[in-house]
């Protein structure tokens, strides 16, 4: 497949649609956005596509707490279908909302009971530059990077929070696919940025690796800073998705 | 009612807000506070299923229950019927989507406050920190009642108001009493229309004609004949605005000062929609509401202009943030209050729409202090070549999109076209809303689908309907129907719907044709649609609720029956002469103390609150350097896969305004230019906005400021042969006192230039790039202290201090012109402009972006002060190679001034000053060393 199809799902709110498509279409991807209500009454869109991305935002506002309310539509129409495309090997990607989304949608750890993403140790919005390393994970989603990556992150939501024996297990079984090197932005418990389902086919992360993916976009790029693209990263998950 | 089920939600970690609150309590005087515990109530009318309660708790991070320890003082605060609460309205949603619907909810915070504090602490807590009046009702030492709406339903009625026969008095007294903001003039030509009429206006009409000749819609002093004490009648402001565009008749310009922003085009494809508005009043009284709602409108408007927008821009003046609570003015919110709020609502608009936020400025001055300025920006694009819109036509339909009509924001035109007072939060609490910006989201997205299929669009902004409608149908006229509304609760009169500002709406006058295709894309874009009614092209504006008559007026009266404001200007006499000389005996001590005051500090706090990097098309970015913690010039906007991009700078100085608003105006158009030339924008394509902001025209030495000022603005570019595209004038920001006595804000001129980058992969940034390349000064030197910061600093009392302000620089474009050149050839490694605190604040601003030191010798030792600190235009230092020198004068055409290299020790060295280490320039600065 030259190009797999990549499903970019967004609610109401969702913002960071565009960005992760430009990102999928540079890393080989053929991308298409879907609206998650037209997606509830459809789920067979899922079918097509070799990969599915639920992208960054407000997701309705984040209303009730971020992500909750996506979820709750994941929850009610689409968690089966969504399990069997994971079953089927394809790669499914939440960044930021979406990750937050994911987790309380129970397609990654935790499901909001055992883990879930709380305010910023700050209690404010932020948008800065981390730098993320990648521990050796079960993720697709990093398997093989060279390098760490930096890129942005944007949220106000961001507090990976989870209990001492859901973390044990996260890191006995490989799950911590992302960690904040240096600085932690928002107070995660073991500076993750992202974790990755058991299959490692899932990725969840606040970080937005889809906003540093051409070498002009990192703010030293005057100082002569280059590599440390995300595109690296979805590039992996389109790799995979390719191999389907 | 039955079935009220109370949930009090709180964190099971400590909140982060609690501190935060705490923080905000103890700056306000109140030491004694020892913690303030904070929940989430959540008052639901109906059956809470436990699938809707797993929803709205979450498991993990949340309990159910009250907060603090018994004996603590209990305030609750709930959102009032009518503003807008979108945590409720998601509950609902969400309620109904589990099959459990719930009849309405209700949101508010409960506080639970330790510490013993009197009675006047607990009403100074509660007024000036956990509620506020305008948006919320508060209990203290209980809940908050549960109830949907305490306002009666009214039925819907028409009243006439009597004015034929009143006497001027009895007008006068009408005109405070309806908060219409009439001129007396004004007034008299209503009456007369009406005694023509044979009938006197219904309220509708009389609201409508308030809004349409309000200031803050007629613009009326930018309109007015002026005559100043020695009897020259000058051309109206706004006039010789425009007519300085049209003389420039530069190729760029598609639509300057027409419709809702300017529009340009660079060449590269694309045509960019310009505008940048004001929102003063509404952040005084309610700072987050007020700012949300003031991004909200500015984006309507770019889109109201048939752009898509794709980055916002906020410019915020707020009084000191340590001032003493006790000299607060009556009614006025705490500066710190105000700052936190306005940038809150800045940043949950911006980042919730999904617009990065790029460039802007935050100013403090005590005349801030009870009239906080709020300027907001939006670029939007569209494609070149896209055919204006020529309609509204005869049988077009008049469609509303976006969200429902409450009574929010009534009257907002006039109110903010008035002084405020300390009654003024309480009285115009209706004035103020809450903005959505998910709802607006939606709107951009469908316009973005709908090319086509309108032929004319506007946004709904201040004057709702009335003047959206009012102003489309100015050549057609138009019928329509205020009963087809629809509406966010009921009971709003009929002239309530057509003059409510509710947010989110736009206006699109829609071919029948098209009716149904518009209804379909609305349909699936989420967004609600409403066809009001039609353009008719018989020349009046005919309201109507149903059977009911509600506004029967004549458009070219509506329009042009307004008298000419006729006004009186005393022109300022600034000091341009006397001697400026300054003396700092440690310069040291001065250049750490300006790094640190307030205006020049680091504002990354503020600019990480907002997202600046959704899009991927923020090349230079808000925040760089090293430590990404250094201020950028401008900001450079550029489409991943594009080549070329555009330039965003800002210029403002209040503190010129003061002495002297003719060159103030030269000096701050010099500076945004400079700004965008400085990180590689194209100075022979310079687009500019203008934002005044004023106290009250009618005095006539304020009205003189005013005039100087434009015409110092005209002058500036007529100079850079930049031409104004659109502006926007917010004046009487003034506050009445208790006294008697009036404090206005300074003078106050907020100028964005857009430019464009030829190529967006080599701009320029101010830190330090390489050891051994060499600093110079592009530029002449400079002699100014008048409002300079070094007073600031060194002075006592901001705008106490005296002498001239920078005289404008003729020789300025030839220089950007050069140094653009330099810049496309590649010879400049950094660059930074010199501004506010002069030459060694830029210097020490190139070292702490860059990690690196300077070792300078910027001449003779009895001059230093002037050198180091004095202001002036036309300055910029630039980081080149040192066989690159020569090679820059020739571009130039003139000389540069060596000042010194850049050196691997973190040290600004220069010579008669003691050495300061990076570490100190970034405390000073507010950074972490």
């Amino acid at each position: 497949m030259s190009r797999p199809p990549a499903l970019v799902v967004r609610a109401p709110g969702t913002n960071r649609d565009s960005d992760i498509a430009y990102a999928l279409r540079l890393a080989g991807a053929d991308p298409s956005v879907v609206l998650i209500g037209d997606l509830t009454d459809r789920p067979e869109l899922l079918d097509d596509a070799r990969l599915a991305v639920f992208a960054g935002g407000f997701s309705y506002a984040d209303a009730i707490g971020a992500g909750r309310l996506i979820a709750l539509d994941i929850r009610l129409a689409l968690i089966d279908q969504l399990n069997a495309f994971v079953a089927a090997g394809r790669p499914v990607i939440g960044i930021c909302n979406g990750f937050q989304a994911l987790v309380a949608a129970g397609l990654l750890p935790g499901a909001g009971r055992q883990a879930a993403l709380a305010p910023n140790a700050t209690g404010r919005f932020e948008c800065s530059w981390v730098t993320l390393e990648t521990p050796p994970s079960k993720s697709i989603w990093t398997h093989g990077l060279d390098e760490w990556i930096e890129c942005p992150i944007a949220h106000g939501e961001g507090r990976f929070t989870c209990d001492d024996a859901t973390l044990a297990e996260l890191r006995a079984n490989g799950q911590i696919a992302l960690t904040y090197h240096g600085r932690n932005p928002n107070g995660s418990v073991g500076d993750i940025a992202g974790v990755c389902d058991e299959t490692g086919l899932v990725l969840g992360l606040m970080p937005h690796p889809e906003n540093h993916v051409i070498a002009r976009q990192h703010p030293q790029y005057s100082r002569g800073h280059s590599g440390c693209s995300g595109l690296a990263m979805i590039e992996a998950g389109v790799r995979h998705a390719k191999g389907l | 009612m039955t079935d009220i089920e109370r949930l009090v939600i709180s964190t099971t970690s400590p909140d982060p807000r609690a501190a935060v609150l705490l923080a905000d309590a103890h700056a306000l005087g109140l030491g004694a506070v020892v913690s303030i515990a904070v929940a989430d109530v959540i008052c639901i009318d109906g059956v809470v299923s436990e699938a809707l309660r797993d929803v709205i708790v979450s498991p993990l991070l949340q309990v159910s229950g009250n907060v603090g320890q018994s004996g603590d003082l209990i305030v609750e605060t709930a959102l009032r019927p009518g503003v807008t609460d979108g945590f409720a309205s998601e509950i609902m949603r969400a309620a109904a989507e589990l099959g459990t619907p719930v009849r309405s909810v209700r949101t508010g915070k409960r506080y639970s406050v330790a510490g013993s504090l009197q009675p006047a602490d607990v009403d100074r807590l509660v007024s000036r920190l956990l509620s506020n009046p305008v948006i919320e009702q508060c209990v203290v030492g209980g809940d908050v009642p549960f109830g949907a709406s305490s306002d009666a339903v009214a039925q819907p009625t028409v009243d006439t108001v009597a004015i034929r026969g009143l006497a001027a008095d009895q007008l006068a007294a009408l005109n405070v009493e309806r908060g219409l903001a009439l001129d007396p003039a004004e007034f008299a030509v209503i009456q007369a229309h009406f005694a023509d009429l044979g009938r006197d206006p219904t309220d509708a009409e009389l609201e409508t004609l308030g809004q349409t000749w309000s200031e803050h819609c007629a613009h009326k002093t930018f309109r007015a004949k002026i005559t100043t004490e020695d009897g020259t009648v000058l051309q109206p402001l706004l006039a010789q605005l425009r007519d300085t565009t049209e003389r420039i008749a530069h190729p760029m310009v598609v639509s300057a000062f027409v419709g809702n922003a300017g529009i340009v085009d660079f060449g590269s494809g694309l045509t960019y929609a310009l505008k940048a508005e004001t929102h003063n009043h509404p952040s005084a009284v309610e700072p987050f509401g007020g700012a949300n709602t003031g991004v909200g409108g500015v984006i309507r408007d770019v889109m109201g202009a048939d752009h898509k927008p794709i980055a916002v821009t906020d410019i915020l003046c707020f009084g000191p943030t340590d001032l003493n609570p006790d000299q607060l003015p009556d009614g006025v919110l705490h500066p710190r209050r105000i700052a936190s709020g306005v940038i809150s609502g800045v940043a949950d608009y911006g980042n919730k729409i999904g617009l990065p936020n790029v460039a802007g400025a935050v100013l403090y001055d005590p005349g801030y202090t009870a009239n906080p300025l709020v300027f907001a920006g939006c670029i939007g694009t569209a494609p070149s070549g896209r055919a204006a819109l020529r309609g509204p036509f005869p049988g077009d339909r008049v469609v509303v999109l976006g969200g429902r009509t409450g009574r929010d924001g009534i009257r907002g035109a006039t109110f903010s076209s008035r002084t405020m007072d300390a009654t003024t939060g309480e009285v115009e609490g209706a004035s103020v809303q809450i903005g959505d910006p998910i709802i607006e989201k939606l709107l951009i997205d469908m316009l973005d689908d709908c090319q086509g299929l309108f032929s004319a669009i506007t946004d709904c902004g201040a004057g709702g309907l009335s003047s959206a409608v009012g102003e489309m149908a100015e050549r057609t006229g138009a019928d329509v129907d205020m009963a087809v509304a629809p509406l966010k609760y009921p009971g709003l009169a009929p002239w309530e719907v057509w003059l409510s500002e509710a947010q989110e709406r736009m206006v699109l006058a829609v071919p029948p044709e098209s009716i149904a295709m518009m209804q379909g894309l609305a349909t699936s874009h989420g967004v609600e649609m409403t066809d009001l009614g039609h353009f008719t092209g018989d020349g009046r504006l005919l309201v109507r609720y149903g059977a009911l008559t509600v506004v029967d007026l004549d458009v070219s009266f509506l329009h042009d029956g307004r008298p000419r404001r006729e006004l009186n200007a005393v022109m300022p006499q600034p000091d341009r002469t006397s001697d400026s000389s300054r003396h700092s005996d440690d310069p040291a001590a001065t250049l750490l103390a300006l790094l640190a005051h307030p205006n020049i500090a680091s504002k990354a706090d503020v600019i990480r609150r907002y997202d600046h990097e959704i899009r991927g098309a923020t090349v230079v970015k808000p925040l760089l350097g090293v430590e990404l913690d250094a201020h950028a010039d401008g900001v450079v906007l550029a489409e991943p896969g594009d080549t070329a991009g555009i330039a965003v700078g800002i210029g403002v100085n209040p503190w010129y305004g003061a002495l002297d608003p003719e060159w103030m105006a030269r000096a701050v158009v010099d500076e945004a230019v400079r700004n965008v030339v400085a990180v590689g924008a194209d100075p022979s394509h310079i687009a500019l906005l203008d934002n005044f902001s004023w106290g009250d025209p009618r005095r006539p030495s304020t009205l003189g400021e005013l005039a100087a000022c434009v015409a110092g603005c005209c002058e500036a570019s007529i100079s850079f042969d930049a031409p104004f595209v659109s502006g926007k004038d917010s004046l009487n920001n003034e506050y009445l006192t208790a006294d008697g006595s009036r404090r206005s804000v300074p003078p106050t001129l907020v100028i964005t230039a857009v430019a464009p980058v030829p190529d967006a992969d080599r701009c320029v940034t101010p830190d330090l790039k390489e050891v051994g390349n060499v600093v110079v000064l592009v530029g002449p030197p400079a002699f100014a202290f008048g409002g300079s910061h070094f007073d600031m600093v060194c002075a006592s009392g901001g705008l106490s201090n005296v002498g001239p302000i920078p005289a404008p620089d003729p020789t300025a474009p030839a220089r950007y012109a050069g140094l653009h050149l330099a810049m496309r050839a590649g010879l400049i490694r950094s660059c930074h402009d010199v501004s506010e605190g002069g030459l060694a604040v830029a210097l020490a601003e190139m070292v702490i972006g860059g990690g690196l030191g300077i070792r300078a010798n910027v001449g003779e030792a009895a001059a230093l002060t002037g050198t180091l600190f004095a202001e002036g235009n036309g300055r910029l230092v630039c980081e080149m190679t040192p066989d690159a020198l020569g090679d820059l004068e020739q571009f130039l055409g003139e000389p540069v001034a060596v000042l010194g290299s850049v050196t691997g020790e973190a040290v600004l060295a220069i010579d008669g000053v003691r050495p300061i280490t990076l570490g100190e320039l970034r405390e000073a600065f507010g950074v972490q060393s």
